[in-house]
């Protein structure tokens, strides 16, 4: 009999339920769209704030200091000690090797460019010799394949440097191919397709690269043709690496030494650029790992606050869907005091009435918020595709916790009615008079 | 509200309706008494409806209030949060860099000049700079007692503290010849922490270790002194100034023309690995705020919809009754309408002021700043909660006009 109730409340008020259930469907659908967007916002926005470049540094465990000034790298050669190129496929083995996005190498060698007149262009001084310019050559990786394990993956400036703007092509890893720094091309005279001869290795311009940065007035190089130049084959001098971090808090400040072993775990297992930092230094023989304070530490306060802003507007529109689901509810409930009226004058307690609704709504929340959390599933993606450019994960725990927000809200929304509904007196309401 | 007593006196607007469908031209006065009458019993009648039984307007009102204050917050968020992500984004530090050409020192003069760019905004009042901050940089190359090259750098500490606040200092120097020592350059330089000697030129200077540094780049290895201890030491002059200059791609761009305007000796440049990661960030963070408010916008107008047209539905007694005792088609429209028109409207009221505090709070809990009050979005709210409103009311009365009211009145 409970049962047919319901049933027959379903197929013969199909206009009524169906608004009830269109506001719970917007209201989840909006619910579920905005947690799924705020819980994966924080990623994708680390993502974009890799753009900055490394965040962390491995250096030689050595004691001697840098003497650099505007990039130029100001000391006298010899005595340097150097990581070595071997070594860096393990950065892949680490703990956190997923939320390292990229690496490049670096080996700075100061040396002398001059240029090499082009074959096919007349000379048009024959008289004058092109100057030669003290430069910086820097050696790095620029998409190189790597191979750890079975794993193999790509590295380099590529990845690591978008906002580097390249006229003309990219080296490959293995050529005599070089980039000119923007400011350093303008003096020398070069464009792509020119060599130079460089402390008497010589390079073909592939391109002219722009950073708004110290690259522009220097040359890069692949790493090998550096390592050529200094003697040291496999030498590296700094690895500066990339990695996804989670915003610093008291906990990742401590100093891992200092842990319970629980502690220490925990601070391990966690992506802070500190713990980043540690593990690199373990991964790689005889180095230090450092985050790069300005990057590593602006990121964690402008993610933190980007993922708190998506997080309060998610409760101020999940607020509001409650609420109007509530009022859809209320709505609803009110219109149908004739029939409380008439259940209850043909004998039926307050209990069933009240059981009747609540079965009903629940129904209504259950569907409603099933089809809600698909539309919403669906919006989130568009989202994701269209702000992003990738698709937004959404946690399949979501589901269960989605509905169960639906039925809460449709219930508090109900409760109110409901019990005014089984106030009335049923003569009063089925004369009209309520 | 058809129950009251009063709505049943002779003064019914059908029967007025048509008492004015058959006047012949009569006497003004009279045509304007019953004029005057009729609108003071249309508003008698909108009023009573409100008030007698107020359960199913505040119901409706509900849904409108939230809409219009969901909007309101949004809109307000929406276009406040760039502004509030920029300030944030000043943390990185300098955004702008000024060298000499080709490794010179720059003109004596140049800080000087600098910061006049920077308080005098442009002609077109752009590129103001409230929130700027200039950092003169000189750099030297000092051998420690052991003879060991370091970079020793001249700066204005004061400022380098509000320019690079990532610096990880144990304590600023504030004593002449007091130094804040690199972590790296203190194992080198003063390994037992007590003065420490440089020299530059041949010429000798002692300095005692005030702080260390930790940035993780190449202020580890440095040394930092005083611009006034290092002038008078080296004699070298401030080859950089970094500056954090606040605004948009466009003001910055413009900050940097008259720039170089104004120092035609030195390179100025932006360092674009910030510039750009900040347009990034800040364009994905604007359009996932503007998809969310699009959304919730969307949802909380349906929702209203959905509410008002139940309402304007559930009163289809109301609407029989009025018919059936000879309202007039457009009597009933503009009856119907005024409501949904007055419920749009004040609703629209309520929740901008909810809006505005939500928008507040969320400024307050998130960024530790007030959003400002945006009260051009008010007609935007005001009018969307009036359209809403009415199309939700004008839906269900076309569907109610093709049917007999006779009908509705037994309950079929």
């Amino acid at each position: 009999m409970f049962a047919r109730l319901i049933y027959e409340s379903f197929r013969r008020q199909q206009r009524r339920k169906l608004l009830a259930g269109v506001a719970i469907t917007l209201g989840v659908s909006v619910a579920t769209a905005m947690i799924a967007v705020a819980t994966d916002i924080g990623d994708k926005i680390n993502r974009e704030l890799r753009t900055y470049g490394a965040n962390l540094v491995v250096y030689p465990d050595q004691k001697n200091l840098d003497v650099v000034i505007g990039g130029v790298n100001l000391k006298p050669a010899g005595g340097d000690t150097y990581l070595d190129e071997a070594d860096l496929p393990k950065i892949k083995g680490m703990f956190w090797r997923h939320n390292i996005v990229s690496f490049a190498p670096v080996l700075a060698v100061n040396t002398t460019v001059t240029r090499v007149s082009d074959p096919g262009s007349p000379v048009e001084d024959p008289s004058h010799t092109d100057p030669s310019h003290t430069v910086q050559l820097l050696g790095t990786y620029f998409a190189k394949q790597l191979k750890y394990g079975e794993e193999t993956f790509t590295a380099g400036a590529r990845s690591m440097y978008p906002y580097w703007k390249v006229n003309g092509a990219w080296p490959a890893d293995d050529s005599q191919d070089a980039l000119v720094g923007e400011a350093l091309a303008r003096e020398l005279g070069v464009q792509p397709g020119s060599e130079l001869n460089l402390g008497g290795h010589t390079l073909k311009v592939s391109g002219i690269l722009s950073t708004g940065g110290n690259e522009d007035s220097q040359v890069i190089a692949p790493l090998d043709i550096a390592q050529a130049m200094v003697g040291h084959p496999g030498a590296v001098g700094r690895v500066y690496v990339s990695a996804l971090t989670k915003p610093e808090d008291d906990f990742g400040r401590r100093d891992p030494r200092s842990l319970s072993p629980a502690d220490y775990d925990r601070w391990y297992c966690s992506p802070y650029a500190n713990s980043i930092a540690f593990q690199l230094q373990e991964a790689i023989p005889h180095s230090r790992a450092e985050q790069i304070r300005q990057v590593a530490q602006n990121e964690g306060t402008v993610l933190s606050r980007i993922k708190g802003l998506m997080l309060l507007v998610t409760l101020a529109a999940l607020l509001a869907s409650a609420l109007a689901v509530s009022a859809a509810m209320a709505t609803a409930i009110f219109e149908r005091r004739g029939e409380v009226g008439l259940m209850k004058a043909l004998g039926a307690h307050n209990g069933l009435v009240a059981s009747m609704f609540f079965t009903e709504a629940a129904l209504l929340a259950l569907i409603g918020g099933a089809i809600g959390y698909a539309i919403g599933n669906l919006l989130a993606q568009r989202i994701g595709l269209w702000i992003f450019n990738s698709r937004i994960a959404i946690q399949p725990v979501l589901f269960p916790v989605v509905l169960a927000i639906a039925v809460i809200v449709t219930f508090a929304g109900s409760a109110a009615s409901i019990r005014k509904a089984m106030k009335f007196d049923p003569v009063l309401v089925l004369r009209g008079d309520a | 509200m058809t129950h009251s007593p009063q709505s049943t006196t002779p003064q019914v607007p059908g029967s007025e309706t048509r008492a004015t469908q058959v006047s012949r031209p009569r006497a003004a006065g009279v045509q304007r008494q019953r004029q005057g009458s009729r609108n003071a019993m249309f508003l008698r009648m909108l009023l009573r409806a409100a008030m007698v039984r107020p359960g199913r307007a505040i119901s409706a009102l509900v849904a409108v209030v939230v809409a219009a204050s969901v909007a309101t917050a949004m809109m307000n968020l929406y276009v406040d949060v760039q502004a509030k992500l920029r300030k944030e984004f000043r943390s990185y530090g300098a955004n702008i860099v000024v060298v000499g050409r080709d490794g010179q020192a720059l003109p004596a003069n140049a800080l000087e000049k600098v910061n006049n760019v920077l308080r005098n905004p442009a002609e077109d009042g752009r590129g103001t700079s409230v929130n700027t901050v200039a950092v003169p940089f000189a750099y030297a190359v000092a051998r420690t007692k052991a003879g060991e090259p370091v970079v020793v750098a001249g700066t204005d500490f004061d400022k380098v503290r509000k320019l690079d606040s990532w610096w990880s200092v144990s304590a600023w120097p504030g004593d002449p010849n007091a130094a804040l020592v690199g972590v790296r350059a203190a194992k080198v330089v003063a390994p037992d922490g007590g003065p420490f000697p440089l020299t530059f030129n041949g010429k000798p200077h002692d300095f005692t270790a005030a702080g260390t540094v930790r940035t993780g780049a190449e202020e580890d290895s440095r040394v930092y002194l005083s611009l006034a201890d290092f002038v008078a030491w080296t004699g070298v002059a401030p080859s950089s100034i970094e500056i954090a200059a606040s605004g948009s791609t466009a003001d910055l761009e413009n900050t940097v023309h008259r720039l170089s305007a104004a120092l035609p000796g030195a390179e100025v440049r932006p360092v674009r690995q910030l510039v750009e990661g900040e347009a990034r960030v800040l364009g994905k963070t604007r359009a996932a705020l503007m998809a969310a408010t699009l959304v919730i916008i969307l949802t909380a107008a349906l929702c209203v919809l959905a509410t008002l047209t139940a309402w304007v539905l559930d009163r289809r007694r109301d609407f029989a009754i009025m018919k059936a005792i000879g309202a007039s088609e457009r009597l009933i429209n503009s009856f119907f309408a005024a409501q949904a028109a007055a419920l749009g409207a004040v609703g629209a009221i309520l929740g901008f002021a909810i809006g505005i505090g939500v928008a507040e709070w969320i400024g307050r809990v998130n960024f530790h700043a007030a959003v400002t009050p945006r009260f051009s979005v008010f007609p935007a709210v005001l009018a969307g909660s009036v359209a809403v409103a009415l199309f939700s009311a004008v839906l269900p009365i076309t569907l109610l006009r093709q049917v007999q009211p006779a009908v509705i009145l037994r309950g079929e």
